[in-house]
This record gives structure tokens, sequence and C-alpha cells, in this order.
């Protein structure tokens, strides 16, 4: 047997082990009746059908023949998600601006056009601009100076 | 005449001065998404989301409204200056628009695609006020067992509708079902799926979700296909159609507002379904169908009257069955539960303000447009030579500030760039986001009524077939379905989302 698709076997691989965690998780909530059910009875219905659609994604994927797996950009994935990140562990430490700034700094390189002058010059920018309008005209209460600076 | 003191509400809330600036707002900020390619209405909405919170309910529906409808026409206007749709909905405005650029007739393609999105706007904010009233009134007659057999039918209609394989969109609903049950169980008090992690015990936000899988993951899409960017100096000469085409675009506007306005209703239809279609229709049924592709006017004009119609009437079921056809509706829902209203039929009744203001303001919006547009065109094409780099950083700052506004909680943070992964790892493997959303929002609605209907017909299944209406909607959802899986129809969906 040969894989022929395998963003569907992938694709059907995630339903699964979806469909069975949630499967396995739900054993701890009452099932209940059709009648009077309980917190259990609707997860374990759709997570049968999840294991069902999983299943016949996979079998799909031996018989019907479709592209592989292309292009997958580790570096920009793994940037973008740090930088974000970043920005949740700093922001209480060290304020709104500071923190946007890094968040742009991290997110830079992510792009093959980034230059890092052009870099620093928007996170300052974009910090500033956060801080003037989401504290300052917002209101929002989020620290201009983080915990860690005395703010 | 109740249809006049209704209008009448309508424009009395939509001209007051607050709404007015909004619903201007709305549309300009729509338009500049729509301009902007790799940000769309959906992350524009998510990220404005929680600032609305601090207007009244009417005002902040007519901004978000306005910025649904005005990135239709910012996206047509990338699309015939520069090849590139600024919106998935302006694609098959790109196939001719672009063409009669080139002929150094952009003038002409822009004024169309306005005129016709105006036409369209008109038409259908006409048809949402005549037909949600009588919708509503039978929406109030619904028991537990038609509210699901319609969510049943909307989860289809999304599924079929959905670009690539039906089975995984199917997966998708399913799955964004199963994450939406994370949190506690109204009805018992039971925390699920939490792993007794308090931040959990609400749930993940919806924000949080549509911002993880359209915003971050959308963001390393655009990234890896990044590349220098050339914006051509398009002249724009004269920007009046000649009388010759003011003849052959008048019946494809009609035949697009129609179509438009009728896959805008369908649950999982809208805007771009919309263009999609009519563009199909009017090669079939146009005289100068060997044309289309190389330039036809008609080819602008009904794509545009449908994907401008189409996201107008959307607001039906949303308005009116408290029901989203598509992910920016669902953030509609989203907003008016934020502002602790809760949508279905009663709206109308409760909040006459709130439901015609909103009707009437996107007529206002649309004349908005007409004009704003026209003589901003220069202003877009510079925002258009913004290179990405210098955008995606600001994009990703908005969306990560907005979440944590939602209620000050870096988890939030955290969450929405898990949710990215998963989007990206998802949109990789060819899993469309937009069911999944769907199936997210609708979830909890979905296990309440079944949950009602079962007791209702002590542990009786067969209760969604006996009851007529109920019946109905389960059996149009098969047929759709069945449809769907016949060859003939499967190869034409597949043709229609080829481009």
């Amino acid at each position: 047997m040969r894989v022929r698709n395998a963003k569907d076997l992938l694709a059907g691989c995630l339903f699964l082990a979806f469909g069975v965690a949630f499967l396995i998780l739900a054993q701890d909530y009452q099932l209940g009746s059709a009648r009077r059910m309980g917190p259990g009875y609707f997860p374990v219905v759709l997570s049968l059908i999840l294991i069902v659609i999983g299943l016949a994604t996979v079998v799909r994927s031996l018989i019907v023949s479709g592209l592989p797996v292309r292009d997958f950009s580790v570096r920009a994935l793994a940037l973008v998600t740090a930088s974000v990140v970043l920005f949740g562990l700093l922001v209480e430490g060290v304020g709104l601006g500071l923190a946007v700034a890094g968040l742009v700094l991290a997110a830079a390189p992510a792009s093959r056009n980034s230059r890092p002058l052009t870099a620093l010059l928007l996170a300052a920018a974009l910090g500033v601009f956060c801080v003037l309008v989401f504290v300052k005209s917002l209101g929002l209460p989020f620290p201009v100076l983080g915990s860690w600076l005395g703010g | 005449m109740d249809f006049l003191a209704n209008l009448a509400t309508g424009f009395a809330t939509a001209l007051s001065p607050e709404n007015l600036l909004y619903c201007f707002l709305g549309v300009l900020l729509g338009t500049l998404v729509g301009v902007l390619p790799g940000l769309g209405p959906v992350a524009t909405i998510a990220m404005l989301l929680p600032a609305t919170f601090a207007l009244p309910a009417e005002t902040a529906l007519i901004m978000l409204a306005g910025i649904y409808y005005g990135a239709q026409y910012g996206g047509s206007t990338t699309a015939v200056l520069i090849n590139l749709p600024g919106e998935s909905s302006s694609v098959v405005t790109a196939l001719d628009g672009y063409r009669m650029a080139q002929q150094g007739r952009a003038g002409a393609a822009l004024a169309t695609a306005a005129g016709a999105s105006f036409f369209a706007g008109t038409v259908a904010a006409f048809i949402v006020a005549f037909l949600a009233p009588p919708l509503a009134g039978v929406a109030l007659q619904f028991q537990a067992p038609e509210y699901f057999s319609l969510l049943v039918l909307g989860l289809i209609a999304s599924v079929v509708l959905a670009q690539g394989s039906l089975l995984k969109a199917l997966g998708m609903v399913v799955l964004g079902l199963l994450l939406s049950l994370i949190g506690t169980d109204v009805t018992s008090g039971t925390s699920r799926f939490a792993f007794d992690v308090p931040e959990l015990r609400d749930g993940v936000k919806f924000v949080v979700v549509a911002m993880g899988v359209f915003g971050v993951a959308e963001i390393v899409r655009n990234l890896e296909r990044e590349s220098a960017r050339q914006v051509l100096a398009t002249r724009i000469s004269s920007l009046m159609p000649t009388r010759e085409d003011v003849g052959r675009i008048v019946a494809p506007i009609l035949r697009g507002t129609a179509l438009g306005s009728l896959l805008g209703i369908l649950p999982g239809g809208g805007a771009l379904l919309a263009s999609f279609a009519s563009y199909a229709l009017e090669k079939k049924v146009s005289p100068r169908s060997a044309e289309f592709g190389k330039g036809a006017i008609e080819g602008v004009a009904a794509p545009e009257a449908a994907n401008n119609a189409g996201a107008q009437t959307s607001f039906i079921p949303m308005l009116t069955l408290g029901i989203p056809s598509n992910p920016v509706m669902a953030l509609m829902i989203g907003a008016l539960i934020l502002q602790g209203i809760r949508p279905g039929p009663n709206v109308m009744l409760e909040q006459p303000r709130l439901f015609w203001g909103v009707i009437v303001s996107m007529w206002i919006g649309n004349l908005f447009l007409l004009v704003m547009n026209l003589p901003l065109i220069g202003l877009w094409v510079r925002v258009l030579a913004v290179p990405y780099h210098l955008l995606y950083p600001a994009i990703l700052v908005f969306a990560t500030v907005g979440v944590l506004s939602l209620s000050n909680a870096t988890f939030d943070v955290h969450l929405m760039a898990l949710f990215g992964v998963f989007g990206y790892v998802l949109a990789k493997l060819d899993c469309e986001p937009a069911p999944l959303l769907l199936g997210y929002i609708l979830g909890p609605l979905m296990e309440e009524y079944l949950r009602r209907a079962m007791t209702l017909s002590r542990g009786d299944p067969t209760i969604f077939l006996q009851r007529p209406i109920s019946a109905a909607m389960l059996v149009v959802a098969v047929l759709a379905v069945a449809a769907a899986l016949l060859p003939a129809v499967n190869r034409t969906r597949a043709k229609a989302f080829a481009e």
C-alpha cells in the first residue's frame, strides 16, 4: 500500500488524534441518556464522528492521489509565533511600549526584505504609537512601564 | 405603513452625527484593508471588536458592517489596477478588470465596479428591510428542534461551499464544534477539557481563535510567498464608461444583484461565492462570452454587483435567526454578545434602533463609498506601495494588543500564538479554517438546542423529522451534500474555485 496524498494522510491523522483525545477525556464526564444528556454526551458523539471522518480521510489518502506538502516555512512560523509569545512574557514586566518594540524586532527577521535599521525605527514608532493610542487615549489598563522597571 | 415607520427609525438612528462618523470610519477602514492584501475584514473586525465595547451597540455594529462591505470595494480597486485582488471575493474582478486597465480603460472599470456595487448595495439593503421582518416572524415560532436543524443546515452549507475536499471541511466543522466545548458546561456546571487550568474555565474566546487562524497564520502564509511587489503607475484617463458600456452592463448588474442577494442569504454563502457564481453565470448567458477574460466590462460589473449584494444579504440570517452565515457574521454576533444582546428574532422587536439603523446605514455607507472611492484611488495606490515587511509587524502588533485587551490576560496572547501554529499547519494540509470557525461559534448553541429538543421528545431522535420545518431543513442539507458529491457538480465546483 502506498500513500498517494500526504496532505490527506496528515489531515486524517490529525482528525483521528483529536477525536481519540477528546473521546478519552470525555470519559470523565457523565454520559447521561438521550433524554437527559450529561456533560459527556455531545462530546462523545462528536468525537466518534470525528474519528470516522479521520479514518475515511486516511483511507482516501491511500486511494486518491494529491499534492505533497510543500514550502512549510518553519523559520517564518517560528519567528512570528515566538514574537507573540515574547510579547506575552514581557508586557507585564517592561510595559506596553517596550513589549511592542520587542515583538517587532523579534518578528522582523521573518521577512527576507527586512533591514535592521528599518526594523528598529518601526519598533520605536509602533511602541510609541501603541502607548499613545491604547493607554493614553483609549485608557486601556496596560502598564506603560512594567513592574521590572518600577512602573 | 409599518415599513415606512421602520425606515424612519432607521434613518433617525443612522443619520445621528456619531453614527454617521463611525459609518464613515468603518467604510474607510474597510476600503483600506480591502486594498491591503494579507489583511482582510475578518482579522480587522476581530482586532477592533474589543474597542467597540465602549460604543453603543448600534454604533458598533454600523462600523463593523461598514468594514465588511467597504472591503469589497477596496478589494476590487487593487484587482483592477494591479491584478492583485485585495479580497478573495474580488478574484474574478481581476480577470477582466485588469485586462481593461491594460487596455487603458482602468477608469471605466473602476467606475463600473463602484456603480455596480452601489446599485447592488441599495437593492440589497431594501431586500434586507423587506425580508427580515417576515423571517423573524417565522423564526419566533421556532423551537429547539427547528433551531438544531437550522444549525445543521448552516454547518453543512459551509462545508459544501468550502474550497477543496468536502470530507476535510466536514472534519474541520466537527473539530470546531469539539473545541468550542472547552470550558464550563452551562447545564451541569462541569468543567470540560480544561485540564484544571483556571483560564480555560470560561473556554477559549472566539476572537483568540479567529486571530490565531486568520491573523497569525495568514501572516506566515503571506511571508512565505513574499516577493518584491511592483505597483504599475497606471494612468487613469477617463472615469466615465461610454454609452455603449452602460448599455452592456445593465443586465449583468441586475443578474449579479439578484444572484448575489440570493446566495448571501444562504448559510455559508456571502460575498465570495456570490462573485464566483455570477461570473460563471454571465459567461454562460452573455452574447459576448468570447470576450470574457479579455477585458469584458460585463465580467467586472456582474461579480462586483454580486459580491456587494451577497455581503449585505448575509446579514439576514444573522439579524433574524442569530445564526452566522460566515466568519464575519460570527464576529458580528460576538460584538452583540459583548454588548449584552442575545442575537435572534427578538433583536428586531426589542432593539428596533439597532436593527433598522444598521440596515439604513448600509445604504448610507454605500453612498459614502461611491462618493469617496473614486477620488481616493490615487491614495489607495500609494498605500499599496507599502511593502509587506513594514506592514506585517504592525498587523501582528495590533492583533496581539487587541487580544490582550479582551480581558488583560497574557494567557490569551499565548493561546493566540498556539492557534496561529495550528492554523498554519491546517492551511498547509489544505484544511479550510472557515468551517472550523463556524463550528466553533455554533457549538455551544448546537449542544443546547440538541439537549432541549431531546428533552422535549423524551429522547426520541425522530422529532427532527416529525416536525415539518425541521425535517425540510434536514432534507435540504442532505440534498446539498448529495448534489456536491455528484461528479458533474463536483467538477464545476473545482473549476469555480480553481482560479
